[in-house]
């Protein structure tokens, strides 16, 4: 279905005689809609209707700041949806929303990013960590320290840019509300519908069959679905259809904060840990916290007598920060492990081996055992599978061809995350198959695949007799495809369903017997710190005349518990590498301070790694029995990938040509100075 | 976007008449660009006149050894023409540099010398732009200058040309004729395209109504060693940090002979003329080449944040040149 | 203004109506009803609308309809014959080489057109020697393939499926899977 293309995503399910939709968004980043003149809009042939704050349907206020559109006349970010279109076609609704003539009470914005902004702390970081976490004496611990790292790292602003854009389908008929929209997460829409609307919970109904990719950008509601619903209710019934442009995406379905972390390591001679601080500042919007954990993978990495993590914001005028793949730990392991670089050059220390003389016994903030950690175990699988050990230690002493050429490492990190509440149904069908329910959603990780296999081991049948159903409120709740979390929720509870169907019904149940059950809580929770960890390895080579940087070659090892299908798990890992060296090399937003948008806002400017980036990237795993994560043995595969490589990425470069780049994305300039 | 007409030529003649006849319309070719831009507003044509379906579509080998490109050759069938890559491989090598292969089968020459500038100020209708609209301003000046203008630029826009083609044959001294109104005419490259100054909302000197039929290149038995080299901010389908286009006459070691072009430093493709002739006559040394350059981006005004387009480009010309001048050179 | 034309999609003829302002893109997938064809960006720069425009591959995003009656297209379900997939559809499954799909039928149908302009003996960027025809290594396919996007991250994998089809061999075989341990969960 999906190579020939008959799979049909949000957009592509057919409804009769749709209404197209097409949003008008504020050119102003902070003020008031003082007037909006839809006269020449509403003359073009074939609208249905414009909304404007002054006549959309009123909305339950006080859940979600990012939500509650046109609902008044305050503008409080550029690109905010201050009117719609409905027309008979996308080219009358376009035509007309460009025709929709706003007048604005204009205010003076605040998006400077910086550290001169005046930052508060939050009360805790995505989703409820601690702000700030401290053991022993940092300051005193790096003043006494023979060898010292104090560094500050940025990481930039990124855009999820899954490849479909976000796009909903809504109708509202005497059953309620109809919504295909490529959610991550159908339940949780709907809950949101909810609060959103004062609608009751069984009149809405939201399906996500296909889901085109969505790294955490569909995760979370955003306002271009309730603009849909609420057009929806202008059209007598006829459904209403938007899709997003690329364009729209860069300010309307979130975006990862940039980060500014100061990094400060000190060591014995040998390299040992005295001390590790993380001080993050990061951004959010000044209409809605969203706080990114990104100092959470420093308090679990090394083993230091004396820590620190803190967060502090910049609260500013701009569109609401979200998810986005490996929230916190993806910018948050760029720094310390650059910094770890910088400290094994500093200690002239192996730089696997140096992260092997930290390693903690147990989780060193909490003092949980972990309930396994592998980071040595894929540090030295990695070694010996990349060649590590023919390393010339000295940076910038290797050229070919015009090309320097360097190697470098970092390690990966990602939590084993909880989400109560999924539950799964099994039921036998006349034919003699088993139909497993969930309200799980597939967007591209392969859960579909996946629960299957877990079905049908679980009932202890083939395959081929399980069928899975998923991506419509009208089955079973489960929670957001996120955290990479989806094997563990949604197989426990599939787990947990077929094993009580077994005991109720034995092993040769009657046709239509079926049973519910709801996945529990993992009683090992408060007794283990659960962690996935990695190895990252990257070649780089830097040309020496125009400072281009190619990576032909990532390798990665991960220890990740039980690997249930190793195709799509090593898509995944391949995957979020792929997008580390996105990351790494190409993904830049430039935040214009004078207009209040990222100014570079599609596909051609704002780039994404293709093919001739990505030279050869291989994954790896190491068998892992982990007894107390879950009934699987699953630690989560999503997320992990992304995480690490742009350090990996970052410390080869500086060994190619000893240029230590802090600052992401790693682009010729920096190297040009030094040329 | 609004409503249009759309009409099919059936000839250079009435097609030019009928745009000379309406100030608002445009000649439609692959629609690369033109449709791009219709859809985000920059450009609103009322009337297209498709121009794809003329027979411009061939390339012709003429007998002086040069060769004649209709203005409606795809990119993708000029870069594949066994002419063009014995005798310009430099032309060929910066047509797959440009875009991709989808739409280098849709893009055509004509078409690809009128792309306009990637300047992202440019490309948002929300934002100040003297070329978009004169007397607005222009973001880029004090904005994201990554992209832009290192020489030739005005304080009314600093955009640069997007098109590698273009390089080319700036470098090859290619002619480019058009069909206008009062008949026809040939305009070096190298003059089809403007630098800002105060009118940033003329990237060419064609006139309304005036059709690029054809590009001529001259024979240019020298340019067999040739070669097209572009520095981005990613391997592929990225538009240039900086590019050269470079054909180099070496004999005996002394450069008899250079053709040099930059792009992604000016508003328009760059003949590096003070490079060449820095060169002629001169032993083909890294030194020199070095030389050449430095003397060619004296003037050189960068702005903050774009400044490492100089040495980017100093690197690259020396490094072609000296590819050019080695006995394993093409 | 409208305008009518006649359009062959997947051997189907189809005589319409549209709007001039509708693009290839969208009378496929607004006016037609044939969704394989994708939006991804609306401006040239993802791919994922590509198809097989008179036989070669193109964006449809950036081309009024218009301008292309009488136009003969294929999409990726047009490459599926009689429910026989194509062989590139059937390497990108044995390689696994998409996640989400959604950019998969615009890079099986730039993948038909690019193997045509190769075995045709065109050049490449990466190309050494534009003179000659360039044997098609993994160098010259990701070149060649760079505007098809997949933010997926399949490239390797894509790669992969295509060299496979391209070479009749096989370039990277998965690794081993560790065998799946089920253990009770007490």
């Amino acid at each position: 279905m999906k190579v020939t293309g008959c799979a049909p995503y949000a957009y592509e399910n057919p409804v009769q005689q749709p209404g197209y939709l097409h949003p008008v968004q504020a050119t102003i980043a902070r003020g008031c809609v003082t007037d909006i003149d839809a006269r020449a809009a509403t003359a073009i042939d074939g609208v249905i209707t414009v909304l404007t704050p002054f006549n959309a349907p009123r909305l339950e206020t006080g859940h979600d700041a990012e939500l509650e559109i046109l609902q008044s006349d305050r503008v409080s970010f550029r690109g905010q949806l201050i009117s719609a279109v409905v027309a008979d076609t996308p080219e009358a609704a376009s035509q007309a929303a460009d025709l929709v003539r706003v007048s604005y009470e204009r205010e003076a914005h605040d998006v400077t990013f910086s550290t001169e902004h005046e930052l508060y702390k939050p009360e805790v970081v995505n989703p409820t960590y601690e702000t700030d976490t401290e053991t022993g004496d940092i300051d005193a611990a790096f003043a006494a320290a023979p060898r010292t790292v104090d560094a500050t790292y940025t990481t930039a602003m990124y855009y999820n840019n899954p490849m479909e854009p976000h796009a909903t389908v809504a109708w509202w008929d005497n059953d309620g509300l109809t919504v295909y929209d490529p959610t991550q997460g159908v339940h949780a829409m709907r809950q949101v519908l909810r609060s959103v609307l004062g609608l009751e919970e069984q009149r809405i109904r939201v399906i996500a069959r296909y889901v085109g990719g969505g790294f955490g950008s569909k995760g979370t509601a955003h306002a271009h679905i309730i603009l849909t619903v609420l057009a929806a209710k202008r059209t007598a019934g006829r459904p209403v259809k938007l899709a997003l442009t690329r364009q729209q995406m860069f300010t309307l379905v979130g975006y990862r904060t940039p980060t500014m972390q100061q990094v400060r390591l000190c060591a014995d001679q040998d390299g040992r840990l005295l001390g590790i601080s993380n001080d993050v500042v990061e951004l959010t919007s000044r209409i809605k916290e969203f706080a990114e954990q990104t100092g959470v993978p420093t308090r679990n990495m090394y083993a230091a007598p004396n820590r620190r993590t803190t967060h502090r914001l910049a609260a500013l005028d701009l569109p609401v920060p979200s998810w986005m793949r490996a929230p916190g730990e993806c910018p948050g392991m760029f720094a310390p492990e650059v910094a770890m670089d910088e400290l094994a050059e500093a200690c002239g220390v192996d730089p696997i081996e140096l992260r092997v003389r930290n390693e903690p016994e147990v989780d060193p903030e909490t003092g949980l055992p972990f309930s396994t950690r592998n980071l040595v175990g894929c540090l030295r699988e990695g070694a010996r599978r990349f060649g590590w050990d023919n390393r010339v230690a000295t940076p910038g002493s290797t050229m070919k061809n015009g090309w320097w050429v360097g190697t470098g490492v970092a390690s990966s990190t990602y939590p084993v995350h909880f989400q109560a509440g999924s539950t799964a149904r099994v039921r036998i069908l006349d034919t003699g198959r088993y139909e497993v329910s969930i309200g799980a959603v597939d967007i591209g990780t392969g859960a579909w695949t996946v629960l299957t296999q877990i079905a049908a081991d679980a009932l202890g049948v083939a395959l081929e007799d399980v069928d899975v159903r998923i991506g419509d409120t009208d089955l079973p709740t489960a929670s957001v495809a996120g955290g990479s979390s989806g094997t563990t929720n949604w197989g426990t509870a599939v787990v947990e369903a077929a094993r009580s169907f077994r005991k109720k019904y034995g092993p040769d149940p009657d046709p239509q017997d079926e049973l519910t059950a709801e996945s529990s809580v993992n009683p090992f929770v408060d007794q283990f710190a659960m962690h996935a960890f990695g190895a990252q390895f990257a070649e780089v080579h830097v040309n020496i005349d125009t400072g281009e940087v190619r990576v032909p070659r990532l390798l990665g090892v991960f220890a990740a518990g039980r690997i249930v299908n190793p195709r799509t798990a090593r898509s995944q890992f391949i995957g979020g590498m792929t997008m580390g060296l996105s990351m790494a090399l190409h993904e830049q937003s430039i935040l214009d301070d004078r207009f209040g948008f990222t100014v570079n806002h599609d596909l051609a400017e704002y780039h994404v790694s293709g093919y001739a980036d990505v030279g050869s990237v291989e994954a790896y795993w190491l068998d892992e029995h982990d007894p107390y994560v879950n009934p699987m043995g699953t630690k989560g595969i999503g997320e992990i990938g992304i995480v690490g490589t742009a350090a990996a990425i970052a410390n080869a470069a500086h060994h190619a040509t000893g240029v230590r780049v802090r600052d992401l994305p790693i682009t010729v300039d920096k190297f040009l100075q030094s040329i | 976007m609004i409503p249009f007409e759309y009409k099919q030529a059936e000839d250079e003649h009435t097609a030019v008449a009928t745009v000379t006849g309406n100030s608002r319309a445009a000649f439609l070719g692959g629609g690369t660009n033109l449709v791009d831009h219709m859809k985000l507003g920059i450009a609103a044509p009322e009337l297209l006149v498709d121009v794809t379906r003329l027979p411009l579509d061939r390339i012709e080998c003429l007998p002086d050894g040069g060769l004649r490109v209709g203005a409606a050759v795809r990119n993708s069938d000029l870069a594949a023409d066994s002419a063009v890559r014995e005798r310009y491989p430099v032309l060929t090598q910066a047509l797959l540099a440009g875009a991709s292969g989808q739409l280098r089968n849709l893009a055509t020459t004509g078409g690809n010398l009128l792309q306009r500038t990637r300047c992202v100020y440019f490309q948002d209708t929300t934002t100040p732009c003297n070329k978009r609209e004169p007397g607005q301003g222009c973001s880029a000046l004090e904005g994201h200058t990554r992209y832009h203008a290192v020489l030739g630029a005005s304080k009314h826009c600093v955009a640069v040309h997007p098109s590698d083609m273009a390089v080319a044959l700036a470098a090859l001294d290619a002619l480019v004729h058009v069909q206008g109104p009062d008949g026809g005419r040939a305009i070096p490259a190298t003059e089809l395209h403007r630098l800002p100054g105060e009118h940033p909302e003329w990237d060419t000197v064609l006139r309304h109504g005036e059709l690029i039929t054809a590009v001529e290149l001259p024979p240019l038995p020298f340019a067999t060693r040739s070669r097209y080299r572009k520095a981005r901010d990613r391997a592929s389908f990225a538009f240039a940090l900086v590019s050269v286009a470079a054909a180099l006459d070496v004999t005996d070691g002394i450069v008899r002979g250079a053709r040099i072009a930059f792009g992604g430093l000016a508003h328009k493709p760059w003949r590096a003329r003070l490079a060449e002739q820095a060169l002629l006559g001169r032993p083909a040394t890294d030194d020199e080449f070095r030389a050449s350059a430095e003397a060619e981006l004296a003037d050189a005004q960068p702005l903050p944040g774009n400044e490492f387009k100089l040495p980017m480009a100093r690197n690259m010309l020396v490094a072609t040149l000296r590819e050019l001048s080695g006995d394993d050179a093409p | 203004m409208k305008s009518d034309i006649t359009l062959t999609v997947d051997g189907q003829r189809y005589a319409l109506t549209v709007d001039n302002r509708v693009t290839l893109l969208d009378a496929l997938r607004d006016n037609l009803g044939v969704t394989s064809a994708k939006k991804g960006c609306d401006h040239g720069q993802c791919g994922s609308c590509t198809v097989l425009l008179n036989g070669r591959r193109a964006t449809t995003c950036l081309a009024f309809a218009v301008a292309h009656d009488e136009a003969d297209i294929t999409t990726s379900a047009g490459l599926a014959q009689d429910g026989d997939l194509h062989p590139l559809h059937r390497a990108f499954i044995d390689h696994d080489a998409f996640q989400c799909g959604y950019c998969t039928p615009g890079q099986i149908c730039s993948a038909v057109g690019m193997l045509d302009e190769a075995r045709q003996g065109w050049p490449s960027a990466v190309t050494a020697e534009v003179t000659s025809a360039p044997p098609l290594d993994t160098a010259e396919i990701r070149e060649r393939m760079s505007g098809n996007l997949c933010r997926c991250g399949a490239c390797v994998n894509i790669v992969a499926a295509i060299s496979e089809v391209a070479t009749g061999r096989r370039l990277a075989a998965f690794p081993s899977a560790a065998e799946p341990r089920q253990e009770r969960w007490s």
